[in-house]
């Protein structure tokens, strides 16, 4: 027996093994393994996010133009639904049998039968007024109060722009910050200034249990956040000059901006033909959306900043200006017109007769074509210049200065540069050393292989206005109600031609206007500076372009309109523009040419343009 | 009672470390089971509603039961030992009859008002006295093949009546009295098979195609035969363990993939880590990891388990009352809990070993063995390295059967401790 004596031991050894090997999967479970510490806080933790109120958008005067609505969602835990009245509960939605078991098995699949889901989004007042009394009826069932945005207006949706669901893009983008089904600023001021409109968001921690019931706060509430509310934001609209803006130009296609010289407010931004901001809210947004998208007009194009014009009687004002600051034209410089100016077999025409020959003020306003062939190559044939290329170079970076072929830097989404070549695209064209100024004439009259935004016309006018500088145009005018300009609205942008040479092309303007072709644009008692132009369209009628600032001197509004296939500039775009700067300097007062108006508004361009007909 | 008995009783030889050992682990327990249980809308202890209410009565009324123990006569459990067994294994018989309800799948309890009792609970300690008794009948050796099969048979009757209930963990507990047989002179090789046998069971899972095994159990067998090749009887051993193993392989094989049932394969599945399934079978092994690992080195505290608090645990306050303990009291409770366990263990068989009488050791022998495994099934089972099967942690678990037989178990064994010197003195005096 001595030998089963002795096995006691083996006893204490497999206690002892054993023991040791629990311990140690212990020691792994616990102390090694860190995963199990998150996995808990995932199980057990609910965040319960709470949206602070978005910051609401007023306009340069002070009008209320967006603010927040109280939604309701009805939601649903499935796993909770009990003993539920369904003819009673799809009666009160107004919905089928079959459309709820679709919308069960919808929520189920979107977030398991456990967690909450969006059952049936944005109720009516009507239906939740009724949901409050019976909700007891419906277990598994409650309401969501959420905000979506509501408009005060009918205007600027280009410049409001709206709030949707956030994008799986902007999610990854976010550091974390945004989650699905979270509604964020997808165009427009709702875009640029998301990060101070949305605030931020708080979050409430709850400990959840097995079933999905919120038991108390997760670590006695040590790691919830409290919203802070989102800051309100001024725009630089004047939301009444923009609704006659978009009145003026209803029924065409076109685009005015007009803009406060001293400042760089943008007074008014319309794209024509536009939309309705109301119809990105409530829940036909994603029918709207598709509806707007379709439609062959684009109204969601947004125009002003994206439509590339040829630049036409824009280049003469500049020309005029890098000429002189060159010094290869001074205000007396005459050129005759002559009808045409000849470049090899090619003959750029006048557009018409007038006398001849023509000082500066003239060519501008008799915006004498073959004035500005003679002036574009008296800048580009100077003998400082070793090639062709190196004086293009000169011309090209005094353009750029003046906005023309860059991004301006407004403070909206999608902003285009027009279209403006360096001189490696014609070296590359011509063969390097191997083009003149004759090869890119038709430029000097801003033709050709140019193109011009209505925002950067409209601040170019600004920079003659000004005589000499732009702030860079924006829409934003105060951050929050202690109404804080950003300071990169306040900065000085000059253009490269020097003020003193200004004056002489304000002058040519205020002739187009009160002997010139923009005579329709003449405001009783105030001097208005302008010039039209009729951009060539190969696909149709000539564009009506104008641009110009009043009132002469300490102009407050400049203005660039441009009407699709309005012909003329004369015809619509000088009227129109008119009739706005009018309205502006009038501080709002009804209009001395109500037939004017009356006109505008009825003309209807909309069968001219091409692909619509 | 003989003086002499009572002067041992107030001199106070009932083994005190035992005893407490056993109320550390019936106290902890109770706080374990009211975290598990805790409902902030009523925090008393007594609300019969609430699985700690009930507890404090089954501990109260296991003291109560303890004390009675202590007070009898050592004699009456030899005396009776055939008897409660057989009462055991009537009442084992007549649940397949008498049962009004099926819990968790198995149909071992009998409802009796409220209160539900498990027979098979008891089943352990009447085996464990029955083994006790015939052993140390006169005349009786182990080396008797006869009086091993004998052995067996007293296991194997309730072991396998209580698998016919359904109820494989309890079943498998049984399989303790081998153990405990192995002090009494069982062949080691019983136990070397077992071990063999269960890495050749897991291996024979584990590994997809059968033939694999079957090939590299012939490659060891020939290595084996070039050694052993000159002896004659040795070869024949080789080629019977060899046959067997393959056997047994293939069996383990074929009962796995075609007779097993759906439940029980996914357990070991989970268990092997061969699938992960979180929402079906993995469910309580997932989260009781999760509350055990998130408990960290100190845990979270007394009523701060948020896991078991919040009830992701199924069956936290029973078979999972570890995972509370885990999540609770973090690496520094659960191996204090460890130390405790293995610390009654070995003290368990210090007190078999210092029993003259072979009734008392082969007894004491049983209860470490059933109290063994019970900690080893039940704390791997929690930590993800045994499957699920249903056995509580004995002294810690909720339910009145487990902790009432195990109190029973525990304290029959202190009452004969008392008594080892005196069951000396009567051997003499017969």
């Amino acid at each position: 027996m001595t030998l089963s004596e002795n096995r006691h031991f083996l006893y204490y050894a497999i206690f002892g093994v054993v023991g040791l090997s629990i311990a140690i999967r212990l020691f792994y479970l616990q102390v090694i393994d860190k995963s199990y510490e998150e996995l808990a806080r995932d199980i057990s933790r609910r965040e319960i996010v709470q949206f602070p109120p978005r910051g609401l958008i007023y306009d340069r005067n002070g009008v209320l133009l967006v603010y927040n609505d109280v939604i309701y969602d009805l939601m649903v835990v499935p796993r909770q639904v009990k003993d539920l009245d369904t003819t009673a509960f799809c009666d009160l939605l107004k919905i089928t049998r079959e459309q709820f078991v679709e919308k069960m098995k919808k929520a189920i699949i979107m977030n398991g039968d456990r967690r909450s889901s969006v059952f049936e989004k944005q109720i009516s007042p009507k239906a939740y007024a009724s949901f409050q009394e019976k909700l007891f009826n419906f277990t598994g069932f409650f309401i969501e109060v959420r905000t979506d945005r509501k408009y005060n207006t009918h205007s600027m949706a280009h410049v409001l722009g709206n709030t949707g669901e956030v994008s799986e893009k902007r999610i990854e983008q976010s550091n974390g910050y945004y989650r699905q089904g979270e509604f964020v600023g997808l165009n427009g001021i709702e875009r640029s200034y998301e990060e101070l409109l949305r605030g931020t968001k708080g979050v409430r921690n709850m400990m959840v249990d097995v079933w999905g019931r919120e038991i108390g706060p997760y670590g006695g509430g040590a790691l919830d956040t409290v919203p802070a509310s989102g800051t309100n934001l001024y725009v630089t609209l004047d939301a009444e000059l923009q609704a006659l803006g978009e009145k003026l130009l209803q029924n065409k296609v076109g685009s005015v901006v007009a803009i406060e010289p001293s400042t760089g407010d943008i007074l008014a931004l319309v794209s024509s033909p536009g939309y309705d901001p109301n119809e990105f809210i409530g829940r036909e947004r994603g029918n709207n959306y598709m509806k707007l998208l379709r439609d062959p007009m684009k109204p969601l194009f947004n125009r002003p900043l994206n439509a590339p014009y040829p630049p036409g009687s824009v280049f003469k004002i500049i020309e005029s200006l890098i000429g002189q600051q060159e010094g290869t034209l001074t205000p007396e410089t005459m050129y005759g017109c002559g009808g045409g100016y000849r470049v090899g077999n090619h003959t750029v025409k006048c557009s018409h007769r007038h006398y001849s020959p023509l000082d500066l003020r003239g060519a501008i306003e008799q915006s004498c074509n073959p004035y500005y062939c003679h002036v574009f190559r008296a800048i580009m044939d100077q003998k400082k210049f070793k090639s062709t290329a190196e004086a293009y170079d000169n011309w090209y970076k005094h353009m750029q200065s003046f906005g023309v072929g860059t991004q301006l830097g407004i403070d909206l989404y999608g902003e285009s540069k027009g279209i403006l070549y360096p001189y490696t695209y014609f070296d590359k064209l011509y063969g390097k050393n191997s083009w003149r100024s004759t090869n890119v004439i038709s430029l000097s009259i801003g033709q050709g292989e140019v193109g011009i935004t209505p925002l950067q016309m409209a601040n170019v006018v600004a920079i003659v206005a000004n005589r000499g500088y732009f702030i860079t145009p924006h829409i934003l005018k105060y951050i929050g109600d202690e109404k804080k300009i950003p300071d990169e609205f306040t900065k000085r942008r000059y253009a490269s031609v020097d003020t003193q040479y200004y004056e002489t092309v304000v002058e040519g303007m205020a002739r187009v206007v009160n002997n010139g072709t923009a005579r329709i644009a003449q405001i009783k008692d105030i001097q208005v500076c302008g010039k039209t132009g009729t951009a060539q369209n190969p696909h149709g009628d000539d564009h009506s372009v104008f641009i110009g600032f009043a009132p002469m001197y300490n102009p407050k509004i400049a203005i660039a309109v441009v009407v699709e296939n309005g012909g003329f500039g004369a015809r619509w775009a000088a009227p129109i523009a008119s009739l706005m700067m009018e309205y502006y300097l009038s501080k709002h007062a009804p209009t001395t040419r109500p037939d004017l108006q009356k006109r505008m508004e009825e003309g209807n361009l909309i069968n001219k343009v091409p692909n619509v007909q | 009672m003989s003086n002499n008995e009572e002067r041992i009783i107030r001199s106070g030889t009932f083994d005190w470390l035992t005893i407490f050992i056993y109320l550390i682990m019936v106290g902890w327990g109770f706080l374990a089971i009211y975290s598990a249980d805790f409902d902030t809308n009523s925090p008393g202890i007594f609300s019969l509603s609430h699985s700690y209410g009930r507890q404090i009565i089954w501990i109260g009324a296991s003291l109560v039961i303890a004390l009675i123990i202590l007070l009898l006569d050592h004699r009456i459990y030899p005396a009776f030992g055939y008897i409660i067994y057989g009462i055991i294994i009537l009442s084992l018989v007549s649940v397949f009859f008498l049962v009004t309800k099926r819990v968790g799948g198995g149909l071992s309890w009998f409802e009796i008002g409220s209160f539900k009792f498990q027979p098979s609970e008891f089943a352990k300690f009447a085996t464990a006295l029955a083994l006790a008794k015939y052993l140390s009948g006169y005349g009786i050796s182990f080396k008797d093949t006869k009086t091993q099969l004998i052995c067996f048979g007293i296991i194997i009757l309730p072991m396998g009546l209580v698998l016919l209930q359904n109820d494989t963990g309890s079943a498998l507990v049984f399989t303790a009295f081998f153990l405990a047989l192995f002090r009494e002179g069982l062949s080691g090789i019983w136990l070397f098979s077992a071990l063999y046998a269960g890495i050749l069971f897991l291996a024979s899972i584990l590994v997809e195609d059968i033939n694999i095994i079957l090939l590299i159990l012939t490659a060891i067998s020939a290595l084996i035969f070039l050694l052993v090749r000159k002896n004659r009887s040795a070869i024949l051993i080789l080629v019977a363990v060899w046959a067997l193993s393959c056997g047994f392989s293939y069996s383990v094989d074929y009962l796995y993939n075609n007779v097993l049932k759906d439940h029980q394969r996914q357990r070991i599945e989970v268990m092997l880590g061969r699938v992960d399934d979180i929402k079906g079978v993995g469910y309580n092994v997932y989260h009781s990891k999760v509350a055990i690992g998130s408990g960290g080195i100190y845990g979270k505290g007394f009523l701060q388990g948020t896991q078991t608090r919040l009830r992701y645990v199924p069956e936290q306050n029973t078979d999972f009352i570890f995972c509370t303990i885990g999540e609770e009291y973090g690496f520094v409770g659960s191996f204090g809990l460890v130390i405790l366990f293995v610390s009654l263990l070995v003290r368990i068989v210090q007190l078999a070993e210092r029993q003259r009488s072979r009734f008392n050791r082969v007894y004491a022998y049983g209860v470490a063995s059933i109290i063994f495994l019970h900690f080893t099934i039940n704390l791997s089972m929690t930590v993800g390295l045994f499957p699920v099967v249903g056995i509580p942690l004995p002294f810690f678990s909720y339910g009145g059967s487990s902790l009432l037989s195990f109190t029973i178990m525990l304290f029959i064994l202190i009452r004969l401790d008392a008594n080892r010197t005196n069951e000396v003195k009567r051997a003499f005096e017969i």
